[in-house]
């Protein structure tokens, strides 16, 4: 059953404005109660918070396309902004081939190589936090956890070399406004682009690339004919792009969580093979990647509505992963919850090829911090970092306490 | 278990029938790509590997095509005499061992029922308008199987019965291919090296082949309840059919991770301590299956009484 047009709600509310960026929750409330599918006018656009119709939309991607773009822009009427990604900004079949090289890539196997060493280097880069620094130590969460560890173990994972890494996170900050409208976070962005871009091009090829990375394993790949050589600089381009910021964002949200829930801690603590669970319950609650579009392939009927065709669907993973329609009381950042089944990765063909790689990185900091860290509090209270696609922290002001050896 | 229903079958050739399969309450398949196979588990217990033939853009039904075997034994007999519409079948995947790769020109071999992992690529070669050209080969024109299908690619399909023509011409056929062509073949194993020589003077991975296997794999399949012990916490439980393995350990009180829930993802991955799993994940590759160390609780099961988890 189909309605008409005029029955779907309209909300006129600006989830890229800086008044949202600081907190969503609000907004997306809003946007789950109004109904199934709800009407922007401020941007033309059909929108989905409820966990149901985000996750059908993720899912259907015959006829809910990635390849006019995952963001504001529809790529079959404006030229995007660098060369549209293989991974995300593609559909069957052009899809397919790096889908299927990157998953072997960056699958659980294919990672048991680096468990151990990323389990030492966190334990590494904790010490070095710890060691002599007294009862209490103070620091940013955010640039001496969240960033440094990810910049630390994965750069050298896909082989990069150890000048220009500064450039990842600013490059990862821009892809991902630029998912949003051309809007000041935008503008913000602009003037670096051209830089930035150009240093990231000139890291995906062969010659720059350690000879045992990731990196390197996707050129073999060309090399065996499963991908094209002009595709694999593309796909290497998706891990820097992708691979960086979404991780920092998705620590961020847990060590937040666990500072601010003692009891999720002591959890963590007594059971600290937990903390996979917990760094995915923090990808629920945050959505370090809160939104994505699609594009309807002619008219296409979700919610108990249409979405006319060629027009963007905006769905709202963080609303899907707070949805009360399927979660229990979700707000509460909660390490007994099973989170199994967010959206925060995406879900379908197009879930983020790196969530191994991110649940990794997340258990070998969470275990080194649960072995050596008695107590985790903040320090202050956080500031917010606005980007039109992720939930981010500019900084995350923590105290801990070290157990006594 | 995953079951699907029989939702059509069709005699599409002489000795082959084509089946239309959805889930039980009509939802949303697995993806998969052209090359892509799935197990069926028929009710003899025998699991089966039969390519998708169907069109991937509908996302609610398989079609798989199956030849009666001449000895007549397990499941094609099965397929062919007994399995009728609405009969359920378990099944696992899909996996792609057999996956198209990019290129802008294709040579496709096909020998017999080897037409089926073919059928969605030549469709899918057609769509993003690369060069192609299909040799379809069968002892007479009646057992060729969507013959009529591929009428409408006119002469870039060259229908070739054994009874007619004799032998396939594959020196011809792949003469013309430059170094951008890649060759795909299925078929019996004297198709298989009667194209490896054909090409042998090519990089080998500009050649991809797949074999059509007649043989049932692996340990027969159960429906039966299993025990299945949760080595952390010692609990054990008994899963019936109607319970999957993730959802009989959530149950006993085991945190287990998961997301798809379909065997795709990956996050689920558990480490096997003893038994014999039952595999029924797209992941896995044949060897990593027969090590057995680990599985996918969401969709894989035990084919064995006892099944214990790291869990």
């Amino acid at each position: 059953m189909t309605t008409t047009l005029d029955a779907v709600p309209t909300l006129d509310v600006d989830p890229f404005s800086h008044e949202t960026l600081e907190d969503p929750l609000p907004m997306q409330a809003a946007l789950r109660d109004a109904g199934p599918v709800v009407y922007l006018p401020r941007y033309d656009l059909y929108a989905v918070a409820r966990y149901e119709e985000v996750r059908a939309a993720l899912v259907d991607w015959q006829r809910f396309p990635s390849s006019a773009g995952v963001g504001m822009s529809n790529f079959k009427h404006e030229t995007p902004w660098r060369p549209p990604s293989l991974l995300l900004e593609a559909d069957p079949p052009h899809h397919d081939a790096p889908r299927a090289v990157l998953s072997a890539i960056l699958g659980p196997r294919a990672l048991r190589r680096l468990t151990d060493r990323w389990f030492a280097d966190a334990e590494d880069l904790v010490a070095g936090l710890l060691d002599g620094r007294g009862d209490v130590v103070e620091l940013d969460g955010m640039t001496a956890l969240a960033e440094a560890f990810p910049l630390r173990v994965f750069p050298d994972a896909v082989g990069l070399p150890a000048e220009g890494r500064e450039h990842l996170l600013p490059y990862g900050d821009h892809a991902f406004n630029a998912f949003g409208p051309s809007n000041d976070l935008v503008a913000k962005g602009a003037p670096r682009v051209g830089e930035l871009s150009a240093w990231v091009a000139s890291q995906c090829a062969r010659e720059v690339l350690s000879d045992d990375g990731f990196g390197a394993a996707i050129w073999a790949a060309s090399d065996r004919g499963d991908i094209t050589p002009a595709q694999a600089p593309l796909i290497v381009r998706s891990l820097l792009t992708a691979g960086v910021d979404t991780t920092v964002h998705g620590l961020g949200a847990v060590l937040h969580g666990l500072a601010t829930h003692p009891d999720a801690w002591a959890t963590l603590r007594a059971r600290p093979e937990r903390a996979r669970v917990a760094f995915d319950e923090a990808v629920r609650w945050q959505s370090p990647v809160q939104t994505f579009f699609r594009t309807a392939e002619g008219e296409v009927p979700i919610g108990g509505t249409v979405v006319p065709a060629d027009h963007k669907i905006l769905m709202f993973l963080g609303a899907a992963n707070r949805d009360p329609r399927h979660w229990h009381d979700p707000d509460r950042f909660d390490l007994d919850r099973d989170p199994s089944g967010h959206v925060g990765y995406g879900m379908g063909l197009h879930q983020c090829v790196g969530q191994h790689v991110a649940r990794l990185e997340g258990a070998a900091l969470l275990t080194a911090l649960a072995r050596r860290v008695e107590r985790i509090e903040p320090a202050a209270a956080p500031t917010r970092h606005h980007n039109n696609t992720m939930r981010a922290f500019a900084a995350l002001p923590l105290r801990l306490t070290p157990a006594r050896a | 278990m995953d079951r699907l229903v029989v939702q059509g079958k069709t005699q599409v050739a002489e000795g082959v029938v084509a089946l239309v399969l959805a889930r039980p309450d009509g939802g949303r398949l697995p993806d998969w790509a052209p090359g892509a196979h799935v197990d069926l588990t028929l009710a003899s217990g025998a699991t089966r590997q039969y390519s998708l033939c169907g069109d991937r853009w509908d996302a609610h039904t398989y079609r798989v095509a199956v030849l009666r075997e001449p000895d007549g034994r397990g499941g094609s007999a099965y397929v062919h005499d007994e399995l009728a519409v609405g009969d359920t079948v378990g099944f696992g995947g899909p996996r792609n061992h057999f996956a198209l790769v990019p290129s802008t020109r294709y040579l496709f071999v096909a020998g017999g029922i080897g037409i089926t992992p073919l059928l969605p690529m030549v469709h899918q070669a057609d769509l993003v308008g690369a060069d192609w050209a299909l040799l379809y080969g069968g002892r007479s024109r009646g057992t060729m199987a969507f013959a009529d299908e591929l009428a409408r690619h006119g002469d870039r399909v060259t229908v070739h019965p054994q009874d007619e023509g004799g032998l396939l011409p594959l020196a011809a056929f792949v003469a013309g291919a430059d170094e951008g062509t890649v060759v795909y073949c299925c078929g019996p194993a004297p198709l298989l090296a009667a194209i490896e020589d054909a090409t042998a003077h090519r990089p080998r991975h500009l050649l991809r082949t797949e074999r059509f296997v007649a043989a049932d794999l692996g340990a027969p399949v159960r429906d039966e309840p299993f025990v299945l012990e949760l080595a952390r916490s010692g609990a054990t439980v008994t899963v019936g059919p109607e319970l999957s393995v993730l959802e009989a350990a959530r149950r006993a009180g085991a945190t287990a991770l998961s997301s798809c829930e379909q065997g795709t993802c990956g996050t689920c991955e558990t480490p096997v301590l003893a038994g014999v799993p039952d595999h029924r994940d797209s992941i896995l590759a044949d060897h990593e299956r027969a090590a057995g160390d680990c599985l996918f609780p969401c969709v894989s099961r035990s084919c064995t009484d006892r099944l214990v988890l790291d869990l």
